[in-house]
């Protein structure tokens, strides 16, 4: 059996165990639909011409892990930015991990998805934006007809939150292979502010497929930093789905930093609806081996005075695979839009492949846009003066691409994230840098 | 120090150097001028070991070794020190990570421990007084957006950092103004000792004024056409160098 063919019967099994109401009952069975319909993505669709599935498909992946796993935090620590007071919200094999985790009501909800789909108290929540910005896509639609658990955070207004919200979701390896669909919803109300930091970690070699899917409505002047980081080991793979609903003058920033995996995807979608909204899309990809990581943005500019920047920068040795597309669409009405979008991308190796494709639809005449892409090869003079101050060739690889990402870590505001992110790159490269960009 | 015998080099088939004969000790300063194109350049980066360039022929002993064969970064670990005519800009990494990397790379290589971070801020604050460099400077990006006399003397502070044995200043005097000269000259001469050398290569004479060189060697079409003492470089800069062209081609 295939594992659309799997999926759905599997739904059907799942359906009938669900104490929905008639309302979640009718999303599932639309999304279901869509999905039995699409199927899983090939390349034959231009959104996934330079991203194969198949390989990933193969696989007997369990869709409902059958034992709950406990692991100590000594074990996993290390995956947590852990120098830092922080919310956390732990998942381990798809279930709720209540020993990892640390939750709040207190003025505001960081808690469980499973929750806030259950309890009366979050019901119109629910109604007004569970599967609102997602889009109908098919891999999207999977994800909503199975979603039962994830992180639900609701930030009222007038609100700082003074902790960052971790959500970590680890797979033991505990099944041969495991497909986990995480459904993260987070709403941040006028003139809130929340800072979150998302990681996907396997413990074993075994294989995971994880669908993941996050809905964020930033309302007005929300400001929302979202900080992805990649860092799975060969065996996991990562189809990330995240939109974005901005109302006016809110600011939001999504980072991913993409070390880890076997194939990963990124769907990055923002919707800005509301003027004078900011948005930021940025990504360091540092990959080798086979690797594959595949950033597919979209910024839809939909009102006036709008500003969105994006900047990914790739580093890609061995075999490995790099794809970024990127979409701007710029609406007839969103006049003086400034968007701008930079992918520059060093190939390490004769065998790494980058492709790079902006796209940009624009029916505003009063805009600017501008997008550039580079592929190129580390800077044969800059390496020849660094070896000259006694830099070893492998120490001034790693130190330019330092410098080639660096611009991307600057608008990091957590430190912690930072050093974290600068000691995976080091550890990557495998150097020793001795200092902290 | 430096023992050059008979060295022949090429890039891309082309051949630059033909046949340079140049002896330096320790505590000697040497400057070596001539006319464009005629090689200066080349004979800096092929003894800094840049491998573009392929040594044809000869030896270059630095010490009694032959360094042939040693990388760049190696023969930096060794001693040398090639301070660029055109430094590199590096956007991303300050000087002063740009300064602690290279030191304790050099320090790694000799099989010490890194330099301590007090230590190592004594050093760069010791050092940046003596070329006159703002604290500020030192945590912008190497290089970038650097005037062309800020550059030269981020290259000489660079050379204090390091405390090479053999110095090589290729056209360090080009781009800066006189009050930048001075700078960069009073900073060589400080670091000058009996244990160290300075080869300085220029095509003017002015730079010379300030680092007075005890022997002065003109490089004409790839090989060292006439050597003398400093009073050599005065008469360069008066009659220019047709006449030592001349000279050569007769």
């Amino acid at each position: 059996m295939d594992l659309k063919e799997k999926l759905l019967s599997s739904f059907l099994v799942f359906e009938n165990q669900l104490e929905d109401d008639a309302y979640m009952n009718d999303v599932r069975n639309d999304a279901i639909k869509a999905f039995e319909e699409k199927g899983f993505p090939s390349k034959k669709e231009e959104a996934w011409k330079y991203t194969s599935l198949n390989s990933i498909l193969k696989e007997d992946y369990s869709i409902f892990p059958k034992q709950e796993n406990a692991i100590e935090f000594s074990d996993v620590k290390k995956y947590f930015i852990h120098d830092i007071d922080s919310f956390k919200i732990v998942f381990i094999d798809g279930k709720y991990s209540s020993h990892l985790s640390q939750t709040t009501h207190d003025g505001m909800d960081i808690c469980l998805m499973s929750a806030a789909m259950s309890k009366p108290k979050y019901r119109l929540h629910i109604e007004n934006y569970f599967n609102k910005v997602a889009t109908k896509d098919s891999l999207p639609s999977l994800n909503t007809a199975f979603s039962s658990e994830g992180a639900y955070i609701h930030i009222p207004k007038n609100k700082m939150v003074a902790k960052p919200i971790q959500i970590l979701h680890f797979s033991t390896g505990n099944e041969s292979a495991v497909m986990l669909q995480p459904r993260n919803l987070i709403v941040v109300d006028e003139n809130s502010h929340v800072q979150i930091i998302e990681r996907h970690q396997s413990l074993t070699d075994n294989a995971v497929l994880t669908n993941s899917v996050t809905e964020i409505f930033a309302n007005k002047r929300a400001i929302v930093d979202y900080y992805k980081i990649q860092n799975d080991n060969l065996n996991a793979s990562l189809i990330d789905n995240t939109f974005i609903n901005q109302k006016r003058e809110s600011v939001a920033s999504v980072h991913t930093f993409s070390f880890g995996g076997k194939l990963v995807r990124n769907n990055l979608n923002f919707y800005q609806n509301g003027e004078r909204i900011d948005s930021t899309l940025k990504g360091i990809t540092i990959i080798g081996e086979k690797q594959h990581v595949d950033h597919n943005t979209l910024v839809h500019h939909i009102e006036p005075n709008c500003e969105s920047h994006q900047d990914y920068k790739g580093i890609f040795g061995e075999n490995s695979t790099g794809v970024f597309n990127g979409k701007i669409i710029v609406n007839k009405e969103a006049q003086k839009t400034n968007a701008f979008q930079a992918n520059n991308n060093i190939l390490v190796s004769d065998k790494a492949t980058i492709n790079t494709k902006p796209q940009l639809e624009i029916f505003a005449d009063d805009v600017k846009c501008s997008h550039g892409c580079t592929i190129g090869q580390l800077d044969e003079s800059a390496m020849f003066y660094m070896r000259s101050r006694g830099i070893p060739e492998k120490e001034a690889k790693a130190l330019l691409m330092y410098a080639f990402s660096n611009n991307v870590m600057s608008s990091v505001k957590i430190p912690e994230i930072k050093q974290r992110i600068t000691k995976i790159i080091a550890n990557k490269l495998g150097v020793n840098m001795g200092f902290d960009l | 120090m430096l023992k050059i015998e008979n060295l022949h080099a090429s890039i891309d088939d082309k051949s630059i150097l033909k046949g340079i004969n140049l002896e330096i000790k320790a505590g000697e300063v040497h400057a070596i001028m001539g006319p464009n194109g005629s090689g200066k350049s080349t004979l800096a980066s092929v003894v800094a070991g840049k491998e573009e360039y392929e040594v044809t022929k000869g030896t270059i002993l630095f010490n009694d070794e032959d360094i042939e064969d040693l990388a760049a970064e190696e023969r930096a670990h060794k001693g040398i020190f090639l301070s660029f005519q055109y430094p590199v800009e590096i956007p991303g990494v300050s000087v002063t990570n740009f300064m602690k990397t290279a030191i304790n790379e050099t320090r790694k290589a000799k099989g010490l421990d890194e330099m301590p971070a007090k230590d190592m801020l004594k050093l760069i604050r010791e050092k940046s007084e003596l070329l006159e460099i703002d604290r500020k400077f030192l945590s912008r990006s190497l290089n970038e957006g650097f005037s062309g006399g800020e550059k030269k003397r981020n290259e000489i502070f660079q050379m204090a950092m390091l405390e090479p044995k053999l110095a090589i200043l290729d056209e360090t005097d080009s781009g800066l103004d006189i009050d930048a000269l001075r700078i960069v000259a009073n900073g060589v001469n400080k670091l000058k000792s009996k244990d160290n050398a300075v080869l300085v290569i220029t095509h003017y004479q002015r730079l010379l004024d300030y680092i007075v060189p005890d022997f002065v060697h003109v490089l004409y079409d790839g090989r060292i056409v006439k050597s003398g003492g400093k009073e050599l470089a005065h008469e360069l800069e008066e009659k220019g160098y047709d006449w030592i062209k001349e000279e050569v081609n007769a």
